[in-house]
């Protein structure tokens, strides 16, 4: 479900980073803000404001089920959905800083080169911000496997399906006697929590190593 | 073969308003003070900048002409461009970086393995950007521009952030390659050392304008452009090797229709080579002097005198056959000649005082 939200949330991001590092037009404040939004809003409201938009009645959610009998609510697509919303910010920000960061220099060089605006993009703009676009990933996916409010709004809490670590360890406590599986499954969270925030570290490193920085 | 530019563009604070014609092949250095629009030549020629008017033919090829609608891109131009600070993609290898361009352009005469002998890069092809020191990064950005194919190299600047060793180390590999390669190339400085080892023609500018433009002894001998308001102002002139006497240690160089003395060359007969003489080393006289040191004495016509009130002294300009030469001496030694645009004059040179660099 978390590879899902990043695998279509991380392209999407990084067109959007590329938009708004680069371009400057009348509704980029707009974009930007609505960018933002899952990061300042309440997840409950996102959830809420996914349901409206994508459930079965909803403007967007009507037409995927009529023409491709596509169900988002209370399914696992749904929960990958919220959770692409919720971290698109985090994934955003991280692609853009890269490339602002990158010296548009070496654009006009690979132009000089011969290399055309897709060339550019894929040989040197995207390569030089894979540091931001990796750890964007690796963020976004330990944040997915965590997220609570959105995905119990829009795609509830259904075991194996749209179940997500917090929204286990919650419906343990619920439990009488269902501490020691709550202490596990956030032992769990903790531990992949770690891991990711450790990753992207050592993998940003890495990046920026191999390209001189 | 010619490039001709033409240039007008208003920027908010500036304006420029240039127009030369240069002979190609060659090196033709742009020369003036920062911001004088050297750098804004070299984007409008590169594409990367589009000026408010902009004619530009390089050999015939029109890459951009607002007149007729015509402007080029970067990507589609065939312009090399050698930058300051060398821009090699920190993701690639050495090899990588400088196949980028030769892979996007069609095979042309210019080969692979003999842009890494006449730039000396053999040893680096598998090294990262960052482990290169900024020569070696210079020369492999020489070496991505010219696989590239270009019918017009630019280079801006291209030696200004190393330090004078680094240059000594570059320059040698730039005269090198200008002789290798045929190919018309607009070279942006401000240093005289590099205009005089590599120069054919000069475009003077400053404040957005042009003005002085010619071959570099041309202008090297004007005494009313800004280049001779330098300390070090000095003619240019080419020289060939015409005969070595090895007993009294001295070679011969003819040159600007002059002969002139200076300690032994190394260098074979007929090689061609470049002399600076500087301004101040120049003794003017209007008779010969007999029993003395001095090897050289050229005769010649004043030309110009140009008044140098800063420095309370005066530029001669005097007419050899084929040249000219500069001299600075004082106003008052203008007087006691009876110097004046016309009369004749002689130089006296110092064989040791006038500067050979091989070409």
């Amino acid at each position: 479900m978390a590879a899902y939200a990043v695998g279509f949330g991380l392209p999407l991001a990084i067109l959007t980073a590329w938009v708004l590092a680069r371009y400057r037009f009348p509704g980029r404040p707009l974009l930007n803000a609505l960018v933002h939004l899952p990061l300042v809003l309440p997840p409950v409201v996102t959830g809420w404001l996914l349901l409206i938009i994508f459930g079965v009645r909803g403007p967007i959610g009507v037409l995927l089920f009529d023409w491709f009998g596509i169900r988002l609510v209370f399914t696992t697509a749904g929960a990958s959905l919220a959770c692409a919303v919720m971290t698109f910010p985090v994934m955003v920000r991280s692609v853009r800083l890269s490339l602002e960061t990158a010296d548009p220099g070496l654009e006009q060089a690979a132009r000089t080169l011969g290399a055309g605006r897709l060339d550019r993009l894929f040989n040197v703009t995207l390569p030089l911000a894979s540091p931001g676009i990796l750890v964007g990933g690796i963020v976004a996916y330990a944040t997915c496997l965590g997220e609570f409010g959105a995905v119990i709004t829009f795609a509830a809490n259904i075991p194996g399906q749209t179940q997500t670590l917090p929204l286990a360890i919650y419906t343990a406590l619920q439990v009488p006697g269902g501490e020691a599986k709550a202490a596990e499954l956030s032992l769990v969270s903790l531990t992949l929590a770690l891991i990711g925030l450790l990753l992207s570290e050592w993998i940003g490193k890495r990046l920026n190593v191999a390209l001189g920085r | 073969m010619s490039l001709a530019l033409l240039l007008r563009h208003r920027f908010p604070a500036t304006q420029l308003d240039m127009d030369f014609e240069v002979p190609t092949p060659g090196v033709t250095v742009l020369f003036g003070p920062s911001g004088a629009g050297k750098s804004t030549v070299i984007a409008a020629a590169a594409g990367l900048l589009r000026p408010d008017v902009c004619r530009i033919e390089v050999d015939g090829v029109v890459l951009a002409d607002t007149a007729s609608g015509v402007w080029l891109p970067p990507e589609r131009r065939r312009v090399g461009l050698v930058f300051q600070d060398a821009k090699l993609f920190p993701h690639m290898s050495v090899t990588t970086n400088l196949r980028f361009g030769m892979r996007r352009a069609p095979t042309g005469v210019v080969r692979f393995d003999e842009v890494v002998e006449l730039l000396g890069i053999g040893a680096l092809l598998a090294r990262r950007p960052h482990t290169l020191s900024g020569g070696e990064r210079q020369r492999v950005a020489i070496g991505r521009a010219l696989l590239a194919q270009p019918h017009l190299l630019l280079m801006d600047e291209p030696l200004a952030s190393l330090d004078s060793a680094r240059k000594a180390e570059i320059l040698p590999y730039l005269t090198r390659l200008k002789t290798a390669l045929r190919l018309p190339i607009i070279y942006v400085t401000h240093a005289l050392d590099e205009v005089v080892q590599l120069a054919d023609s000069m475009v003077l500018i400053d404040a957005g304008h042009v003005v002085g433009c010619g071959t570099l002894s041309e202008i090297a001998a004007r005494a009313d452009l800004p280049l001779a308001q330098r300390d070090d102002a000095g003619a240019l002139l080419l020289c060939r090797v015409v005969e070595h006497d090895v007993g009294r240690e001295l070679t011969r160089l003819e040159g600007g229709g002059a002969a002139f003395w200076v300690p032994l060359l190394d260098a074979p007969l007929h090689a061609e080579c470049r002399v600076r003489i500087p301004a101040r080393e120049v003794i003017l006289a209007g008779k010969a002097p007999d029993a003395i040191s001095l090897h050289n004495i050229v005769s010649g016509t004043v030309r110009r005198i140009a008044a140098e009130a800063a420095r309370r002294s005066v530029l001669v300009e005097i007419a050899l056959p084929n040249g000219a030469l500069l001299s600075r001496v004082t106003p008052d030694a203008v007087v006691r000649l009876a110097l004046s645009p016309g009369s004749p004059v002689l130089g006296l040179i110092k064989s040791t005082s006038i500067e050979v660099l091989e070409a």
